[in-house]
């Protein structure tokens, strides 16, 4: 950790957040709080300077236009390549999962991303919306995913990264593969508050973060709960 | 009325009531819907001849339109969607059924508004506001304000009365004049009814700039788009009128937001020539709204309902709620929206300090997020459990649609 407290930076609440990204940042500082550790939240609008020296950043969903004008204003900006290369986290969500590749389309364009994984998107056939769930790298050491997705794109992975799971509902990136990873840094299709229903990522992103391999576990009765009566939904659904 | 539209008029009459009487529903739907496959012309047909006023906005459709209704009601009989079928379905059923009404007031979903504007040539429309809803399927909320500003250039007659604290609003209703194609902005009267959900207007739908704020006032700080000075406003318990006329308003509906609804109310009647002195007392003979607010007496205990189907409207219904013990049901079947993520967008924490209940197919999701937010609660199975939860005295119900249609449906279809 950076400091004496954990430092989570919510990249762009102003372009970048659409369903509920908040969520994300809210499960991290309350299960690192549960834990004992001093944790600050700073959420950075697109006209301000991103700062380097935080532990966790996080991008949320979002439009074709402000995706596109959050990926310009990252570059431009410069922070978030520095922050990584000092070893922080950062944790993409859809249209932030997007933009931390190579390149990515929005409004019928070609946009360049950050360069920061090895993945680069395109339009898809379809929309995909709905329940996503996949079984998640075993390097990762966590339970199966469990997600909603709504977006357009289709996303192609390359030798850099790996995906962080295998599509068993949904489509993810390509209808096989559902996410990437590199080091500390995860994106995923699952959108909005991703860690409500993954309380085990949050805890992974953490990990990372602070470097304490064994966390207290915590009570996530009602999560549990959640990912069951989800999977249950799931199966179901196939069925009918 | 031509004679295709008399026989679909009494078509469509006839649906409504044989689908209410075979405990169908109220025959708002099906009525209209037979009646447009006979003439699909219909809709423009019933609305020939009356002086309709449309209201339209994410939030506070129904009651604003029950509001308006009664402050027109001055000036004589008025046909009006009362049950919320708010599609040009619904608007046909509703002008079928009144007959000959010299005044219609009209729900209109947001995403259906041009097409009822083409149909009914308002004299005025009411754009309330836009905010994030259901967002699996419903159009984003800068792409639902272009289309509303380019349907209001066709109409260089119509009147607008819009909501200046909402930048969504102010830029859809002030389209850019366009004389080589015909397109004339609209005249616009602004009321300010507050707005407590910003997230959806940080940046500017013009140029993209971050929309600043301080105190009332929001302005674009890359183009000249700002708050316009409203002639309409809520002040303490009553409405500023253009004129500075201040009128109490006391109505039976809770809440800061429904303060504003009535001044949008007399701002609409005020186009058809209503002075607010002769409407404002009326508004307050409107109670319930298809059960919205509705109160109910079971085993000693007062129940509410209020309905909260997205975050700016969650908001609002923890402002109207008083400190007593919540129960709060949410479901995500189609017509509430798939994904529960905007729960996460909503703030629970002014329930601290109250007895929560949770209940509702996806009171999981709901679970999780109160956990999060440090709002103790309990889980229920069933509306029933709820009420023997708490103690005799008020029990106030969130719930967001389909939730609220259900709990509705345990109270005997309360009104």
């Amino acid at each position: 950790m950076s400091t004496e407290s954990l430092r989570i930076v919510w990249i762009y609440p102003d372009l970048l957040s659409t369903y509920g990204d908040r969520g994300n940042a809210l499960i991290l500082a309350r299960r690192a709080q549960l834990r004992g550790m001093p944790v600050e939240v700073l959420e950075v609008r697109s006209d301000q300077r991103l700062p380097a020296t935080a532990d966790i950043y996080l991008i949320g969903g979002g439009e074709d236009g402000p995706q596109a004008l959050g990926a310009q204003r990252l570059i431009a900006d410069g922070g978030l390549h520095r922050a990584v290369a000092q070893g922080s986290v950062v944790f993409g969500v859809c249209a932030g999962y997007q933009l931390l590749g190579t390149s990515f389309f929005a409004k019928g364009t070609r946009c360049t991303g950050l360069e920061l994984l090895d993945i680069s998107s395109d339009r898809g056939p379809t929309r995909a919306v709905g329940e996503l769930a996949g079984e998640v790298d075993p390097r990762l050491g966590i339970p199966y995913l469990t997600g909603f997705e709504n977006h357009g794109g289709r996303t192609h992975l390359g030798p850099g990264v790996s995906p962080v799971a295998r599509v068993t509902t949904g489509v993810g990136n390509d209808g096989t593969t559902e996410g990437a990873w590199r080091g500390k840094l995860l994106g995923t299709y699952s959108h909005g508050p991703a860690l409500a229903r993954n309380p085990a990522l949050a805890d992974l992103l953490l990990r990372w973060a602070t470097g304490i391999h064994q966390l207290p576990p915590l009570d996530d009765t009602w999560a549990d709960r959640l990912r069951s009566e989800r999977r249950t939904a799931v199966a179901a659904a196939a069925r009918a | 009325m031509p004679l295709r539209a008399k026989v679909a008029s009494s078509v469509s009459r006839t649906a409504a009531a044989l689908s209410r009487a075979a405990g169908r529903g109220d025959g708002s739907v099906i009525g209209g819907w037979i009646g447009l496959k006979i003439d699909p012309d219909l809709l423009a047909h019933l609305s020939a001849g009356r002086a309709i006023a449309l209201v339209s906005g994410t939030n506070g459709k129904t009651t604003t339109t029950r509001l308006t209704t009664a402050a027109v009601g001055v000036l004589g009989r008025v046909a009006t969607n009362s049950f919320g079928a708010n599609m040009p379905t619904g608007h046909t059923s509703a002008l079928a059924k009144a007959g000959s009404t010299p005044y219609a007031v009209l729900e209109v979903d947001e995403h259906y508004l041009a097409q009822v504007l083409d149909a009914t040539e308002p004299h005025v429309v009411a754009l309330l506001n836009l905010s994030r809803d259901q967002l699996d399927r419903a159009k984003e909320v800068a792409m639902m304000a272009q289309l509303w500003r380019a349907a209001l250039v066709r109409h260089p007659d119509l009147r607008v009365v819009a909501n200046a604290d909402d930048p969504m609003v102010v830029w859809a209703a002030t389209p850019p004049a366009d004389p080589a194609r015909g397109h004339v902005p609209p005249q616009v009267t602004w009321f300010s009814a507050g707005q407590r959900w910003h997230d959806d207007s940080w940046v500017c739908p013009e140029c993209g700039s971050t929309i600043q704020r301080s105190g009332e006032q929001w302005w674009c700080t890359g183009c000249p788009l700002r708050r316009p000075q409203p002639q309409w406003t809520v002040e303490d318990d009553g409405v500023l009128d253009p004129t500075g006329a201040w009128h109490k308003v006391q109505l039976q509906l809770p809440g800061k937001v429904n303060l504003g609804n009535a001044a949008t109310a007399l701002a609409v009647a005020a186009e058809f020539g209503v002075r607010p002195v002769d409407a404002v007392s009326r508004l307050g003979t409107v109670t319930s709204v298809a059960g919205r607010y509705a109160q109910v007496d079971r085993d000693g205990r007062n129940i509410r309902l209020l309905l909260a189907k997205n975050p700016a409207s969650w908001l609002e219904a923890f402002d109207m709620a008083d400190v007593a013990p919540t129960l709060l049901s949410i479901n995500a079947r189609d017509p509430d929206g798939l994904d529960t993520s905007w729960l996460f967008d909503v703030d629970f924490s002014p329930l601290r300090g109250r007895q929560v209940l949770i209940t509702g197919d996806r009171a999981y999701d709901l679970a999780v997020r109160l956990d999060v937010n440090g709002v103790p609660f309990q889980h229920v199975r069933s509306f029933d459990d709820a009420v023997r939860a708490v103690p005799p005295g008020r029990l106030e119900v969130i719930a967001n649609y389909t939730a609220f249609q259900d709990i509705r449906a345990e109270l005997d279809r309360v009104n």
